[in-house]
């Protein structure tokens, strides 16, 4: 079979994923535009071959579930957008992946200007060791800002998106290794959004966390629907149907289906997305 | 295994492991009282007046009235003493000439041995030589004086198979039925009347330039010798380990050469400080000129060189040592690498870097090979900030090692080695102390 066959092209996808959309979210999907498009991208770690030859529109302010067996490329997929395996040396790609239309692996690009633009939240939760003040305005001051009043701001604004403020606003100073894992993965997503990036990498955001935690995340990703781009990896299906519009299914390093979420979860397409979503897959 | 052979191999480990330390432990009383005790000597002990009157003319220290007074009393019995050797030189005239040769010869040793006690006699020109401007300062050194005085040291030459043995003989016997007889037991006993003995605490042991090649006064100029050699060395090493050890942990592309570079590093710090001191000599005062001789600069500069591969290695490890993860969420949040690293990467990698920064200090301040050549010299005033380009210095290192082998006179001032080993034992531990305060807070702040 043919995996790259299922993922159409940008306005193909537009009119598939409408079509299963909630009326509410119909109006944004009108300006969808292609943020990220993969065209036969492929991602090497040395000889092998991690990501295969996949072509994806990701539309700009929609949330994107990345779906898989463990091992099949996600998370490298999801890495390569913001170039985080630039820092491993054996790590290279072919084919192309734009961003916003520009290259992100041409000879040109910025990967700082890059980064700043794609934040990242990691699989595992990965604070400074300083204090949670300074985590947050650690991007802000990178970027110019070192008003103090203008850092709080930030800082509040941050912490209180990303549902840790009430937990941390009376300990600023404390340094943030002291927190519990699950706070400390809300403040990356806090530390994240302080720098106001077009687009946010969640890379299992939730695997570490219990179910209270995993609902503030889903809440927050709820919330900042419509206004970021999101892509999330996850092994939650129901977490992946709650918070996504689109959802892509890899298999071994191979985007099998990209569709519309209430579709892909409904009627998949392709039988081995069905095997993999019903859990009749090993 | 069964249990039973199990839980006998983890008890006889324990005991094995508890032996070693006790075993290390007593190793270390063995070594470090000795250097306590014999070292605390050099600043409290049991001075005479002696020590009182040197202190007040060659270091304005001391109360006159006080001293004047002291002076007074111990010269009325001192004036005792004189007056019987004023005595019994009236006596030798007297004498038919073989005895007086005969006497002439003693009581000359019995003159010495006396100067030696009391310092010179009055009416005697000034010695040229301050040692020998006083008696003894020391209660201890009057009482081995005092012994010279009484006895004549012989050597048993009978046996050809055993060596000499040295056997003593009292002086008195000698001068029976002459006047001076009375001359030991009036010393003997007054001994206490003579000197004055008194506890002392020598402070300035620590601050005072030493007076006569160290027979009197401190040991200042060495350790600020080997405070200017020390940091000095630091000032060069540091910053071009850290860099290098960025370089080699960030930047450098493995390969051939990068390789070669590492394995250079490590044979360098196995390398014998004495080759170093060679090194240092050849290099920085021969090839480089950068002073005309021995001088601070160039010791320091040798030292860096024989400390660079050790901070560079910590350095290294503690970088490595930093979670990849930070730098994954600096870069992440749109950082540059150079950022990345000043302010995520070094913060973290800090205690270890500064743990093998202050080793590597407790390191230079102890060498001696490497400033022989380059640095020390065995008796200098303090050196100014300004000379370190061009004046050497004394140092504690090498001048406990002159003072040991070389020094004309080291048995009449093992207590200043002694104290010379103190306060360098003294100081090395005070760095490693500082590096472990140091390590603990730097680590409990990053770690909340
Ligand atoms: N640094 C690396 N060097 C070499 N191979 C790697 C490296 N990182 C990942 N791989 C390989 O690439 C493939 C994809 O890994 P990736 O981490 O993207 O999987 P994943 O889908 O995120 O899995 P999981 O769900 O377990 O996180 C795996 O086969 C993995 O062994
Ligand atoms: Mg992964």
């Amino acid at each position: 079979m043919d995996a790259r066959e299922s993922s159409g092209s940008a306005p193909a996808q537009k009119a598939t994923r409408d079509m299963y959309l909630p009326p509410e979210r119909k109006k944004i999907a009108d300006g969808g535009t292609a943020h990220i498009s993969a065209k036969e991208f492929s991602v090497y770690y040395g000889e092998f071959e991690a990501v295969k030859r996949v072509s994806a529109d990701i539309l700009s302010k929609y949330v994107t579930a990345i779906i898989g067996p463990s091992g099949c490329g996600k998370s490298t997929f999801l890495r390569s957008i913001n170039r985080m395996n630039d820092l491993i040396p054996s790590c290279h790609t072919t084919g192309a992946l734009l961003f916003d239309g520009q290259d992100v692996y041409g000879k040109f690009t910025d990967e700082v200007l890059l980064r700043k633009k794609v934040g990242m939240v990691f699989q595992k939760p990965n604070p400074f060791p300083k204090s949670i003040f300074d985590n947050i305005a650690y991007g802000p001051r990178l970027h110019g800002v070192n008003d103090k009043k203008k850092l709080m701001e930030i800082v509040e604004r941050s912490l209180k998106k990303a549902a840790i403020w009430d937990e941390v606003c009376d300990r600023l100073d404390k340094n943030a290794l002291g927190l519990s894992g699950g706070q400390q993965q809300r403040l990356c997503v806090a530390r994240t959004l302080a720098v106001e990036p077009e687009v946010l990498l969640l890379d299992e955001p939730t695997s570490a966390l219990d179910p209270k935690a995993t609902a503030k995340i889903e809440d927050l990703i709820q919330e900042l629907r419509g206004s970021y781009t999101i892509m999330i990896v996850t092994h939650n299906m129901q977490q992946a149907s709650r918070v996504s519009d689109s959802t892509m299914f890899f298999y071994e390093g191979v985007l099998v289906e990209h569709a519309s979420t209430a579709q892909l979860f409904t009627n998949p397409k392709d039988p081995m997305t069905e095997d993999y979503i019903t859990g009749r897959f090993s | 295994m069964n249990i039973g052979t199990r839980k006998i191999l983890d008890r006889s480990f324990t005991a094995v492991g508890i032996g070693s330390i006790v075993v290390m432990a007593v190793a270390l009383m063995i070594v470090v009282v000795p250097i306590i005790t014999n070292g605390i000597g050099a600043v409290f002990f049991t001075g005479t007046v002696e020590h009182r009157k040197m202190l007040f003319s060659e270091f304005k220290r001391g109360d006159s009235e006080n001293l004047s007074s002291e002076v007074a009393s111990s010269d009325r019995y001192r004036a005792k003493v004189y007056g019987m050797l004023t005595g019994f030189e009236a006596e030798l005239e007297t004498m038919a000439p073989e005895k007086k040769a005969e006497y002439k010869a003693k009581y000359s040793e019995v003159k010495a041995a006396l100067q030696a006690l009391l310092g010179p006699f009055p009416g005697d020109p000034a010695p040229m030589l301050t040692r020998f401007k006083y008696g003894q300062t020391r209660w201890e050194k009057a009482e081995e004086k005092l012994h010279d005085l009484l006895y004549e040291s012989k050597w048993d030459n009978s046996n050809p198979d055993v060596m000499a043995k040295e056997y003593f003989v009292s002086r008195a016997i000698g001068f029976q039925g002459t006047s001076l007889v009375k001359l030991f037991p009036y010393v003997k006993d007054n001994m206490e009347k003579l000197l004055l003995p008194e506890f002392t605490f020598y402070w300035g042991f620590i601050t005072d330039s030493s007076v006569d090649s160290h027979f009197f006064g401190g040991i200042w100029p060495e350790i600020q010798g080997t405070f200017f050699l020390a940091v000095g060395a630091m000032l060069f090493a540091f910053p071009l380990g850290v860099v290098a050890a960025v370089y080699f942990t960030e930047y450098a592309r493995p390969g051939f050469l990068n390789s070669m570079l590492r394995s250079a590093n490590s044979t360098l710090a196995g390398v014998p400080s004495i080759v170093f001191g060679m090194f240092g000599l050849a290099f920085f005062i021969n090839t480089l000129k950068v002073s005309e001789s021995k001088s601070v600069i160039a010791g320091a500069l040798t030292l860096a060189i024989m400390i660079l591969p050790t901070i560079i290695r910590a350095a290294e490890e503690a970088i490595l040592a930093v979670p990849k993860t930070y730098r994954e969420a600096s870069l992440s949040l749109g950082s540059t690498k150079w950022n990345t690293i000043a302010t995520v990467i070094l913060p973290a990698a800090l205690p270890g870097i500064i743990t093998g920064g202050i080793i590597s200090l407790g390191r230079a301040a102890g060498e001696t090979a490497p400033i022989i050549f380059t640095a020390a010299v065995s008796v200098g005033s303090a050196i100014g900030l300004a000379d370190v380009f061009s004046s050497p210095t004394p140092a504690l290192s090498w001048n406990i090692y002159n003072l040991a082998s070389e020094h004309e006179a080291a048995a009449q001032i093992r207590h200043v080695q002694y104290g010379m080993v103190l306060a360098l034992v003294s100081i090395v531990l005070m760095l490693n102390l500082s590096a472990i305060v140091l390590r603990a807070r730097i680590s409990k702040k990053l770690k909340g």
